[in-house]
């Protein structure tokens, strides 16, 4: 440690200087609902407001209590803003509202409301957040049980599972909080008055969450946690403030962990120290640049044991320094420990080895240092270092002093100075060390020593050492060849490490490439379960929970649908609880497969199963490092795609709300207007057969044929309309003569066009089309009749075909209003009329008929403007095969 | 004297209007109301011409007609359904001979009547059948078109014999080709639609509105000798 004058650190500076500028956050924290928050929020709001404070209330729940409704009076209530979320209203803080009044004050009622999806942010908090950033006060509400850190906790006191939680780094951030209290027995009272409002999940387990036992555990976390708080503002204002600590405040208990077997066991013994003393555990590892020597195998136990340290609750750090004392007995003064858990000295090791430990004891001063006995300790075999097989090792070291040995016959023969021939055998001992590891480079030494001694120096062809140089190149030799190996050991090692880490970029790189690209469910799970496979050599597969609940699997690479019982157990367990089961975990490991949660910040999704492929090995702890990764990328992937899913259904669904009612009023329009004329004409010739005159008497039984028929072609576009639906609709293809078709079209439409002039042109060199002939005649009747409906009697409505380009292009001409270019694609929708009116009568299907057949021939139809820009036109193509084989003599 | 046509239906809606407006241009008409029925009423009592619904609740409509072939050659009107060209398709293959596509028109009933009964005709097979400007002696093999003879290739001549022999009959691509270009060449509809083509150039006055050779979309054709 420096002996230099403390000096503030420039983190709690900055941190300090962030908070200017920012609005302040007001929490008032309770214990449980009822306590009287919300109430107390409003009181302190309107001491604000007789101060003369600008204050506006974003969103306050009154829950329809009386006494809280009277306070909101005389408060300026922003209006919610209503958001529709599969087709129900919710109504939601409107954020935007609020930064645009921006209040001086803004009361933000329940800060760990989820918002409904479409809003901005997912969390209140975040909205809260936003308001702070933009320089608002805001008061906020919020219960001891939603804070993240006593989530679990809660649930163990109570039973209930609270979903919705506050980050504690929001409470960390508060100007201030105010505790709002109330004694259980007060609460319980109030509850059984009916004052108190429950969530819904809540009222299931109202007996048990407000028993008293709970409330008082709930009331002491809440105290406890107020008190923390003061505790922490406290060691922040030493910080920056620079006084060393320690304050006896609160005690902390501060583990080191190193890369011993028992780490673990370590970082439990220190769980419970702390807890007898009621203090807080930290758990810090400490990385000196001997670090990278370190195996995987050592990074992966000091990494699990980290882990464990944060699931215990423990805050975790990472120190870095050239000495583990220093660096421990800094971080711990800054930290106001009062307690340092380290395991026992082990010799000859790295970390905590013995003189660590001794020299801690003594340099700790007031901090007390525990030293914990070992466990069934046994350092597990140090994997060795990658490096060639030891026989080539030593081959190549002799190679290397034989090859010096020929180099230096050469420079002896050139008469040069042999002291030469000492450095191209330091050469080959290097060469040997960078190369082959330490042994074998001892061994080129030796070797190079005794070569250099025998055929060099005097007396030659003996190995008798006349001269002290010799003596000194032969120490010199043996030292190159150790601090080379040793350093080329550690640069193996630091490339091996770089390069794991670099493979495991680029694999986490390719795996969210995969995903992203993936667009269905289906897509995901498979490319999720092919590049897990792949990445641990073996299988894997991805259940996911049914509507009963049990789970199933989705997808398998290679493809699998059943697992045995016990991997099933171990699966259910992992969905269960969230965490990792079966071979090679802590739960279940007698299953074939282990399971890792799928889990998004929103819940879990399913869970993932490796199994390697001989069935026996567990995945190395790198492997099941980079498999948490994989399957947090996977969680977030899969719930996309299910939104995506939901959205797509929701537009479905809308669209088709929508054509029900389409079809409801065309029915209802369409199919009795001209029942009203078939049934009022029939009556009148009923009744009054004696005084109508035979022209009144033709003319109603006209009126009748003439509205049976329009009946008539509603039905069958109704028909045709529904095969088209129903996808039934295949063209039956064959050889047809579109002149043919088309004459057999207005023949047919004859009679609704008899006001109307009809003109038909067919380009006699029109080949033989390949089309259903039914289904285009009924394209064209439609056309025509559609023309004759829009286009005003006496005009011309002109058909007219040829072939151009491949294609067969088919058009109906009318003299009417037209389209305008807005409606042009339009009028191809079901139940689109381009203008709304009783007199046409028009169903709005026929042109969506024609657009179904049309492109079930491989055509296409479109609406253009009719000739010189007058009325419409509407073009069909339909591709033209190739010409069918003819018969043999065509006189 | 009068010819009778025997209905069968099963609503009885349609058969009253049909027995209104058959009586009114004096056939004698008899009813039933399934297909059982009606089978035996033509067994019973030979009618001149029969009108089919194909949708009958006992039995398929189709099946009524290869009973009523299996002993009477009685010329057969069937009622379809537009949407079902393959009834009619095989209807007419199974002998019916002719169609009217529900909901129709009480004229066009009659002119398929009309010409059903013509068929019929004692002069069984007339040696000259003229359509319009058209007169073809089957006898002679001899095509004219106003008064001027007309050369048709061989199949050309095939074909149009096969129309003139049974004239205002709907014929369809299966029975024609079957005929003329034998059983190998009943999907070869291109064929059909050429050889159809080339006999409106020669005969047509207007090729591009036939008159005599008229098209029945998916169907088949008829040659028409006009009202």
């Amino acid at each position: 440690m420096s002996e230099t004058a403390p000096r503030p650190s420039p983190e709690a500076l900055l941190a300090e200087a962030a908070q200017e500028g920012r609005g302040r956050l007001k929490i008032f924290l309770g214990a449980a609902p009822g306590v009287g928050k919300t109430y107390a929020m409003l009181e302190a709001a309107h001491e604000r407001v007789r101060e003369g404070a600008d204050v506006a209330v974003g969103l306050v729940e009154t829950h329809g209590r009386r006494e809280t409704e009277a306070l909101l009076a005389g408060l300026e209530v922003l209006p919610r803003r209503a958001v529709a979320y599969r087709e129900r209203s919710f109504e939601e803080m409107d954020l935007d509202a609020l930064l645009a009044r921006k209040p001086g004050l803004a009361l933000v009622d329940e800060l760990a409301h989820t918002n409904v999806p479409g809003s901005r942010h997912l969390k209140r908090w975040q909205d809260v957040e936003e308001l702070l950033a933009a320089g608002v006060d805001v008061y906020t509400t919020v219960n001891i049980q939603h804070i993240e850190s006593l989530n679990d906790v809660v649930e163990q006191i109570s039973g209930v599972r609270v979903r919705e939680t506050v980050p504690d780094a929001i409470l960390a951030a508060a100007a201030e909080i105010e505790l709002i209290d109330l004694p259980p027995e007060d609460l319980i009272k109030r509850l059984n008055e009916g004052k108190v409002y429950l969530p819904e999940q809540a009222r299931r387990a109202v007996h048990h969450f407000f028993s008293p036992g709970t409330l008082t555990a709930l009331r002491e976390m809440a105290l406890r946690h107020a008190a923390e708080r003061v505790d922490r503002q406290m060691v922040d204002f030493m910080r920056a403030h620079a006084i060393a600590g320690p304050w006896p405040a609160r005690e902390r208990v501060l583990v080191c962990v190193d890369e011993r077997a028992d780490a673990l066991r370590l970082v439990r013994v220190a769980k419970r120290a702390a807890e007898r003393r009621g203090a807080a555990l930290i758990a810090a590892t400490v990385e000196t640049p001997k670090s990278y020597a370190l195996s995987d195998a050592d990074k992966d136990r000091i990494d699990g044991a980290m882990r464990l340290a944060a699931r215990l609750g423990a805050e975790t750090a990472i120190l870095e320094g050239d000495d583990v004392v220093a660096a421990v007995l800094g971080f711990a003064r800054e930290r106001n420990v009062t307690q340092i858990v380290v395991g026992r000295a082990r010799p000859g090791r790295w970390g905590f080895g013995k003189a660590v430990t001794d020299r801690l004891i003594a340099a700790a001063g007031q901090i007390n240092v525990l030293v914990v006995g070992g466990g069934p300790d046994k350092p597990p075999p140090r994997p060795a270092a990658p490096r060639r097989g030891d026989g080539l090792g030593y081959g190549l070291a002799l190679a290397a002093a034989a090859a010096a040995t020929l180099a230096g016959v050469a420079v002896d023969r050139a008469g040069l100075p042999i002291a030469n021939i000492s450095v191209i055998y330091l050469m080959a001992v290097l060469l040997a060390a960078m190369r082959a590891g330490r042994k074998p480079a001892i061994a080129a030494s030796l070797a190079s020593f005794f070569a250099f001694n025998f055929f060099f120096t005097e007396p030659r062809r003996t190995f008798a050492i006349t001269d002290t140089q010799n003596i000194l190149t032969v120490v010199l030799f043996l030292v190159a060849a150790v601090i080379v190996s040793n350093m080329a050991a550690r640069l193996r090692a630091q490339m091996e490490t770089s390069r794991e880490s670099a493979r495991r970029t680029h694999n986490l790189y390719e795996f969210g490439r995969k995903i992203t690209a993936a667009a269905t469910e289906d897509d995901v799970l498979w490319a999720v379960v092919h590049h897990v496979a792949a990445t641990i050599g073996g299988k894997s597969l991805v259940l996911t929970p049914e509507d009963d609940g049990g789970l199933a699997v989705v997808a398998g690479y290679p493809p699998e649908d059943r697992l045995d019982d016990k991997s099933a157990a171990a699966a259910e367990w992992a969905w269960g609880q969230g965490k990792v089961a079966g071979r090679g975990s802590e739960t279940l490991p007698a299953a074939d497969w282990l399971f890792l949660p799928l889990a998004t910040g929103r819940g879990r999704i399913g869970v993932l199963g490796v199994q390697m492929t001989d069935g026996a090995d567990a995945p190395s702890a790198a492997q099941l490092r980079l498999l948490e990764t994989l399957a947090d990328q996977a969680a977030v992937a899969i719930e996309r795609t299910a939104l995506v899913t939901d959205m797509e259904a929701a537009k479905v669904a809308t669209e088709r709300e929508r054509l029900r009612a389409a079809l409801l009023s065309s029915l209802s329009h369409d199919l009795r207007t001209p029942l009203v004329s078939i049934l009022g004409a029939a009556t009148s010739l009923v009744s009054y057969d004696a005084v109508l005159d035979p022209g009144s008497r033709r003319e109603l039984a006209q009126t009748i044929q003439d509205e049976a028929e329009r009946l008539n072609r509603f039905v069958q576009n109704l028909l045709d309309m529904t095969r088209l639906g129903a996808g039934a609709l295949e063209p039956k293809t064959d050889w047809a003569d579109l002149a043919d078709i088309v004459r057999a079209a207005v023949d047919r439409a004859r009679r609704i066009a008899r006001r109307h002039v009809l003109k038909v042109e067919i380009a006699p060199e029109m080949p033989l089309i390949r089309v259903d002939a039914v289904l285009i005649e009924q394209v064209v009747f439609n056309l025509v009749d559609n023309a004759c409906k829009y286009a005003p009697p006496g005009t011309v409505v002109k058909i007219w075909a040829k072939p151009s380009d491949g294609e067969a292009v088919l058009e109906v001409v009318d003299q009417g209003p037209g389209i305008p270019p807005e409606d042009r694609e339009k009028v191809f929708e079901m139940f689109y009329r381009v203008r709304q009116s009783d007199s046409q009568s028009g169903t709005g299907l026929g042109l969506a008929i024609c657009r179904g057949v049309v492109e079930a021939h491989g055509g296409t139809i479109r609406v253009d403007e009719g000739i010189h820009g007058v009325g419409a036109a509407i073009v069909v193509r339909l591709p033209l095969p190739e010409a069918p084989p003819l018969p043999e003599a065509q006189a | 004297m009068s010819a009778r046509v025997l209905v069968i239906d099963d609503e009885p809606q349609i058969r009253r209007f049909l027995r209104i407006s058959l009586s009114a241009n004096g056939y004698a008409v008899g009813e039933a109301e399934t297909a059982a029925a009606g089978v035996a009423a033509a067994r019973a009592e030979p009618p001149d011409l029969v009108v089919l619904d194909l949708g009958l609740p006992d039995r398929d409509g189709q099946e009524v007609i290869s009973e009523i072939r299996g002993f009477s050659a009685v010329p057969i009107i069937v009622l379809s359904v537009r949407a079902d060209e393959f009834d009619k398709v095989e209807a007419l293959d199974r002998g019916a001979t002719d169609y009217v596509v529900k909901p129709f028109g009480i004229a066009e009933l009659m002119a398929r009547v009309r010409a059903a009964l013509r068929a019929r005709a004692p002069a069984d097979a007339p040696e000259v059948v003229t359509a319009g400007a058209v007169t073809v002696d089957l006898s002679r093999r001899v095509v004219r078109r106003d008064g001027e003879e007309v050369h048709l290739s061989k199949k050309e001549w095939e074909l149009l014999a096969l129309f003139a022999r049974n004239p205002d009959h709907v014929l369809t691509h299966r029975q024609i080709l079957k005929e003329v270009w034998g059983p190998a060449h009943v999907t070869d509809t291109a064929y059909l639609r050429v050889y159809v083509n080339q006999l409106r150039q020669k005969l047509e006055a207007d090729p591009s509105a036939p008159m005599l050779l008229v098209n029945d979309p998916g169907v088949g054709y008829r040659l028409r000798l006009g009202d």
